[in-house]
């Protein structure tokens, strides 16, 4: 199960990484909501994928059974899921308003902030 | 049928938390509740704003108690809902942590009243208040935090925070320059979440004091080195080290002055600090190994920044690659790793955290005066204003290193530190990039200050709200370069706190590790 899930999320790195290449703002969009998801998987399957052994820690023993999925790491992707899904609105939402102001949604046509024909600074007056 | 009474004292702390131990939770308190208390009166500006200076004002207060304590009686922890560590997220303070949020306090509150002026009133009404509370949260809670899970949420909370005051105008600039910022930042973020995944696979904690105490028995069973340049790309790309450094020179002048102000005092140095505490505390040996590549990381840093530095015209980015120059400085004191090099790095952070806040609110001032913030077209602002041209050149003085002023001292820690190895490379690089830095700064006030302006410039008053802060700022500015001592030996503790967390270590698990 483990050994499957680890192959699943290596394709998820590497669809995300190919989409996050690309220079449209969209598809890098589109990767880093595969990012987000690769990594919560990748810490979901770190912490064991099992349901044969019920992670309740017996009486007088202060840790769980060895082979019992580690119930830590799916607490932590619920909090990343939560923030990393707030970030994925807040930047559909930027991409949306670049896309509207800057009339494009090509990153390599985007030169508001960084202007192509900057001056060089003056050499004397 | 009575329940049965279950032991607590083996899960809990049962002993009554000292009074003073508060003190470490206080100051991220303060901040959240102020910033929810701005949020419900989002509807009259000028309240908010003069409650939140008194808030940013209160969070200086706490910080300095926090390090006078932490400097008097050692790290202080607390931890949340009193389950004993490692299972209870523990806040744990120690002199490199205290320090670092009192710099970032300061900034916080310089800011805050240069805004008082500076923030539009569509930028009050955006929220440009409260998301500055919750900034300073975020950058709090990171250097206050114990807990390495807890850290990357502090980030995240810094992180949409920022992203808010980044695109407060919504101009084309700024959007422009926020969609660079925001997902370069945001794949930083996830690659630490990467990292703290991994890190609880190999250890089973995310204390970092457990961490601490484990990783020396891990080496050779535990991928740590994975770990480690992991957590270095992540922070590196954080702190706008050189060959990920794109994001700062187009995103940090797009916004107002007071949000570039504090995003260059702070930001960048919340990723030193993650890399202080996680590659210098936590994965030692890995450093160790590491070093070569992060002097070499480093010393590109320096050069790229002092270079980008000649060849800007405007104001607000020429500082951006200042910035940069400085945070290479501080990894070459994370590379050098002897007490001496991370003392350095640790004053340098302080000194950048006041010192570029300080530029940034400067450069406003001179772009208000001139009317640009093009090199190009000012001038004449020395023969506009006496003082205002001695506050700049001192602050330019600072940036470039030059004695009286606080960039002088970190510097040499980090020169010495580095003939002290050998490398002798290092503290070259770390010159050149000081003497190309005096070079740009000197043509910026032969041209801004010198030059007589091409037209009459009005004598102009100065308004208070930027007067005092910058004037606050820049007596610090001097005051770390005439009377050093009492920093560098904060920054000398701090050091050797990261040097033998043992001390921290003591005061997360009092009676000795569990297990």
């Amino acid at each position: 199960m483990e050994a499957l899930f680890a192959i699943l999320v290596g394709l998820f790195f590497s669809a995300a990484v190919y989409l996050m290449l690309s220079r449209f703002s969209i598809r890098i969009m589109l990767g880093i909501a595969i990012l987000g998801n690769a990594v919560n998987l990748l810490i979901f399957t770190a912490g064991r994928l099992t349901r044969e052994v019920p992670p309740i820690i017996p009486a007088g023993v202060d840790m769980l059974p060895s082979g019992a999925a580690n119930p830590l790491p799916q607490a932590l992707i619920l909090t990343a899921i939560v923030i990393s899904f707030s970030f994925l609105a807040f930047l559909l939402v930027l991409t949306y308003r670049a896309y509207q102001e800057l009339g494009t949604d090509d990153t390599t046509r985007m030169h508001d902030a960084e202007p192509e024909d900057r001056p060089l600074p003056p050499l004397g007056y | 049928m009575a329940a049965p009474v279950a032991d607590l004292s083996a899960a809990m702390v049962t002993t009554p938390i000292p009074p003073v131990h508060w003190l470490a939770i206080l100051p991220v308190a303060l901040c959240i509740s102020f910033g929810a208390l701005l949020l419900m009166l989002r509807s009259s500006p000028r309240l908010q704003a003069w409650i939140a200076i008194t808030g940013l004002a209160l969070l200086v207060l706490l910080d300095a108690a926090l390090l006078r304590q932490v400097a008097q009686n050692g790290p202080l922890t607390m931890v949340m809902g009193r389950w004993l560590p490692p299972f209870g997220i523990a806040f744990t303070v120690d002199v490199l942590g205290a320090l670092m949020a009192l710099a970032a306090a300061l900034a916080a509150l310089a800011a805050g009243v240069y805004a008082l002026s500076d923030a539009t009133e569509s930028g009050r009404r955006y929220g440009f208040f409260p998301l500055l509370m919750l900034l300073i949260s975020g950058v709090t809670g990171a250097f206050l935090t114990g807990d390495i899970f807890n850290l990357y949420v502090w980030f995240e909370v810094l992180l949409i925070s920022s992203f808010g005051l980044l695109i407060l105008g919504s101009e084309r600039a700024q959007i422009d320059g926020a969609l660079k910022y925001a997902v370069l930042n945001l794949i930083a973020t996830t690659l630490f979440l990467i990292a703290v995944g991994i890190l609880y696979a190999s250890f089973g904690t995310l204390n970092m004091a457990d961490i601490a105490e484990r990783a020396a028995g891990l080496s050779g069973t535990a991928p740590l080195m994975t770990l480690a340049c992991l957590f270095l790309l992540a922070f590196a790309m954080k702190a706008a080290a050189f060959p990920v450094n794109f994001w700062l020179p187009a995103s940090y002048h797009t916004p107002r002055i007071a949000v570039s102000a504090l995003f260059a005092g702070l930001l960048t140095k919340v990723g030193v600090y993650a890399l202080l505490r996680v590659l210098v505390m936590l994965l030692p040996t890995e450093r160790d190994e590491l070093s070569l590549l992060i002097a070499i990381v480093g010393a590109l840093t320096i050069l790229v920044g002092a270079l980008g530095t000649l060849a800007e015209t405007d104001l607000r980015r020429l500082l951006g690659y200042v910035v940069i120059s400085g945070i290479g400085n501080m990894l070459v004191g994370i590379a050098l790793g002897t007490a001496d090099g991370l003392g350095g790095a640790v004053f340098y952070a302080m000194h950048s955290v006041v010192l570029m806040t300080a530029l940034y609110l400067l450069a406003g001032e001179a772009g208000r005066r001139g009317g640009s913030f093009s090199i190009a077209a000012l001038g004449g602002l020395y023969r506009q204003s006496g003082w205002f041209a001695a506050i700049s050149l001192m602050l330019f003085f600072a940036a470039c290193g030059l004695p009286p002023f606080s960039g002088f001292w970190p510097k040499v820690l980090l020169v010495k530190a580095s003939l002290d190895l050998g490398a002798w490379w290092l503290a070259g690089v770390i010159l050149l990039g000081g003497f190309l830095l005096t070079i740009a700064f000197g043509r910026l006030f032969l041209f801004a200050y010198w030059r007589p302006s091409p037209l009459p410039l009005p004598p102009v008053r100065t308004d208070w709200t930027v007067g005092l802060p910058l004037a606050a700022l820049t007596i610090l500015v001097i005051g770390f370069g005439v009377l050093p001592e009492q920093l560098l030996q904060f920054a000398r503790s701090a050091a050797d706190g990261l040097a033998d967390p043992s001390a921290y270590i003591f005061s997360v698990f009092p009676e000795g590790a569990m297990r």
